[in-house]
């Protein structure tokens, strides 16, 4: 990869999808780029077509029409396993309502891509706990979620989306579920993982003073972006 | 995804529902178990048939003499006194006849010194011990010079010794039988229970000659027990000894035989073929109760599925190709139906010989059986857990991280 390749290119990307019959008509040409260690947040009103664009970004779907190019790589044509090989190692996902594996520990929940990467147990061991003290939960490895606070859960689900050192990290409405204080936290957590380590962030939200924290935003529209 | 991680993974996910994990398995412990169990009894119980008729000697043919009519009085069978020593000896020059054994029985009372033992006294030849395969323990048995002679000599089952004798060696003691001295010249191997639960032990075995004219004052055999060379021949024989003794006593076309005649072949083989019918009945009854576990093992891994929809789509999200889930969900079906074989084995095994030890069935465990009910066990846990590990690889990622 070289300096110059984009992490994210999007070239007239439409989707169609049928919701009980009737065609619904979530991306009408989206054409983005982000460059590497770039801070961006997509912002739009549910319905917008966010959330399809997110899903597409994370390769957990696939464009109707036009092209992605995730580092260079047109995954347009790639078949599921390749699409579950990109998730396990170029993206991280941190998601609204965190979606930890309920009475697993911290540690067996930010292993658990790297088991799907073939990684053996002492270093996803390793790994794991190394990510888990640089989010400061150094005294939780053991802890089930449930015995965590929403920001702790959150920073959980932020080492295990950063255990396999993906290329981008996809954040989808990260502190819809935390009140503000700890919502500031995270936010922090972010900006210092993009301007120290130069982590790629795609952050969708609606709210605009979260969107803020990011180098540039985007607005979603009725399925295309509003520069 | 590494096999060890991946069977890690299957052990944890039922470990964090251990009761249900334990309830399902119990279908599969149940059927394994009841499967080998019932195998055992029936693999007992054909092997307690084999062994009795070979006991009985299964090639054998035998001979009564029939039922009378006197003065319009019909008696039952053996009441005649149409078979004699000569038809046996006319039976043994027949083609395919091994050995014939004439017979006759009385009841006696037999003394010896202080004590007495009411027991069976059976007048035989050497024949004898060929067609009932018996043997000596010790000593030696009467010579056909001997019954020629009608020597006054006895050969003892072994609960008359025990009986009369204790633990003094019998060989060469005379003991009393209907006022008639008799030298003890050997003793019978033991025998056992016969099929009806008789004591074959409880017996004396004296020349035919002896105990038909000093004994009973007769001339006539009860019975004549003949050993062929084989079923066919036993079956050849059965019509050859028919129409011999009908032309030795005379009988008119279209009058009835004085005699019976009875195929201990025909018997063993429909008896070892009700004895396996039953074994396999067992085995199917049992087997169905393992086709339940099975189900359960579904039942359970499609309700486990539905319930772990977003747990799969969170699988998805970070990395899991489709068949790591497809694994996932089999493995977590085969480790139940494994386990549960494994036990179910052990129990089984348990059961079959607790059986055996308190009740009156025969157990005999087959290693077949063993390996029978686990190998189908394993096959019910992919079989059964194909379907439910199909339909959890099979979720959209999007579908199953939005389900709630």
């Amino acid at each position: 990869m070289s300096a110059t390749t984009p992490v994210i290119r999007l070239s007239g990307v439409h989707k169609t999808y049928a919701q009980d019959g009737v065609e619904v008509h979530a991306l009408r040409g989206i054409d983005l780029t982000v460059a590497a260690g770039e801070f961006v947040a997509i912002m739009g009103a549910s319905g917008s077509g966010k959330s399809t664009l997110m899903h597409i970004l994370g390769c957990l779907d696939v464009p109707g029409q036009g092209d992605y190019w995730l580092n260079g790589q047109a995954v347009r044509r790639l078949d599921s396993d390749a699409l579950a090989a990109i998730r396990n190692r170029e993206i991280g996902f941190v998601f609204q309502n965190f979606n930890l594996l309920a009475r697993t520990s911290a540690v067996d929940n930010v292993e658990m891509p790297l088991v799907y990467a073939g990684v053996d147990k002492a270093e996803r061991q390793r790994r794991a706990r190394a990510e888990l003290e640089r989010m400061g939960l150094g005294e939780r490895l053991a802890h089930h979620p449930s015995q965590l606070s929403g920001g702790q859960q959150q920073r959980v689900a932020l080492a295990r989306a950063l255990v396999t050192r993906p290329a981008l990290l996809l954040a989808d409405e990260p502190t819809g579920n935390l009140d503000s204080a700890t919502s500031r936290e995270i936010l922090a957590l972010f900006a210092e993982l993009n301007q120290r380590d130069g982590l790629t962030i795609v952050l969708i939200t609606h709210e605009p003073d979260i969107a803020a924290h990011a180098g540039r935003q985007l607005h979603m529209h009725d399925g295309r972006l509003e520069h | 995804m590494i096999w060890t991680t991946a069977l890690q993974l299957a052990v944890r996910a039922l470990w964090r529902n251990k009761v249900r994990a334990l309830l399902t398995a119990l279908g599969v412990i149940i059927g394994v178990g009841s499967v080998i169990t019932m195998l055992a009894v029936g693999a007992g119980a054909q092997e307690r048939i084999a062994r009795q008729l070979e006991n009985l000697g299964s090639n054998n043919l035998m001979l009564r003499s029939g039922s009378s009519l006197r003065g319009g009085v019909r008696t039952g069978a053996g009441s005649n006194t149409s078979l004699t020593r000569a038809d046996a000896e006319a039976i043994r020059a027949l083609p395919g006849v091994l050995a014939v054994s004439p017979t006759v029985r009385t009841g006696a009372q037999a003394l010896y010194r202080g004590s007495n033992w009411g027991t069976i006294v059976e007048g035989v030849t050497p024949d004898y011990l060929k067609t009932r395969s018996w043997g000596l323990e010790s000593g030696e048995f009467f010579s056909e010079r001997q019954v020629a002679a009608a020597v006054d000599v006895c050969v003892l089952g072994r609960t008359v010794v025990r009986e009369l004798f204790g633990l003094v060696d019998p060989v060469g003691e005379i003991v009393i039988l209907k006022g008639l001295a008799c030298r003890v010249i050997g003793v019978l191997s033991e025998k056992g229970a016969g099929n009806w639960g008789n004591d074959q032990d409880d017996i004396i075995l004296a020349p035919l000659t002896t105990v038909q004219r000093k004994f009973m004052g007769i001339s006539h055999v009860d019975r004549i027990e003949v050993q062929a060379a084989g079923k066919a021949a036993a079956a050849s024989a059965y019509k050859e000894i028919q129409r011999l003794l009908r032309a030795r006593h005379r009988l008119q076309e279209g009058q009835a035989n004085d005699f019976r005649i009875y195929n201990r072949a025909e018997l063993a083989s429909s008896a070892e073929e009700s004895a396996s019918v039953f074994a396999w009945l067992l085995g199917s009854i049992a087997s169905v109760s393992l086709l339940v576990g099975g189900i359960g093992i579904m039942n359970i891994m499609l309700v486990s599925v539905t319930e772990r929809t977003r747990e799969i789509g969170i699988r998805m999200a970070l990395g899991a190709r489709r068949r790591d889930i497809l694994w996932q969900f089999l493995l977590e079906a085969l480790v139940l139906s494994g386990i549960g074989g494994l036990v179910g084995v052990a129990l089984g095994i348990a059961a079959a010989l607790l059986l055996g030890s308190f009740s009156e069935f025969e157990i005999r465990i087959v290693p077949w059986s063993v390996a029978l009910a686990f190998s189908f066990a394993a096959m019910i846990g992919v079989f059964f857990g194909l379907h439910p590990a199909r339909k959890a690889s099979s979720l959209q990622p999007i579908e199953a991280l939005r389900y709630e």
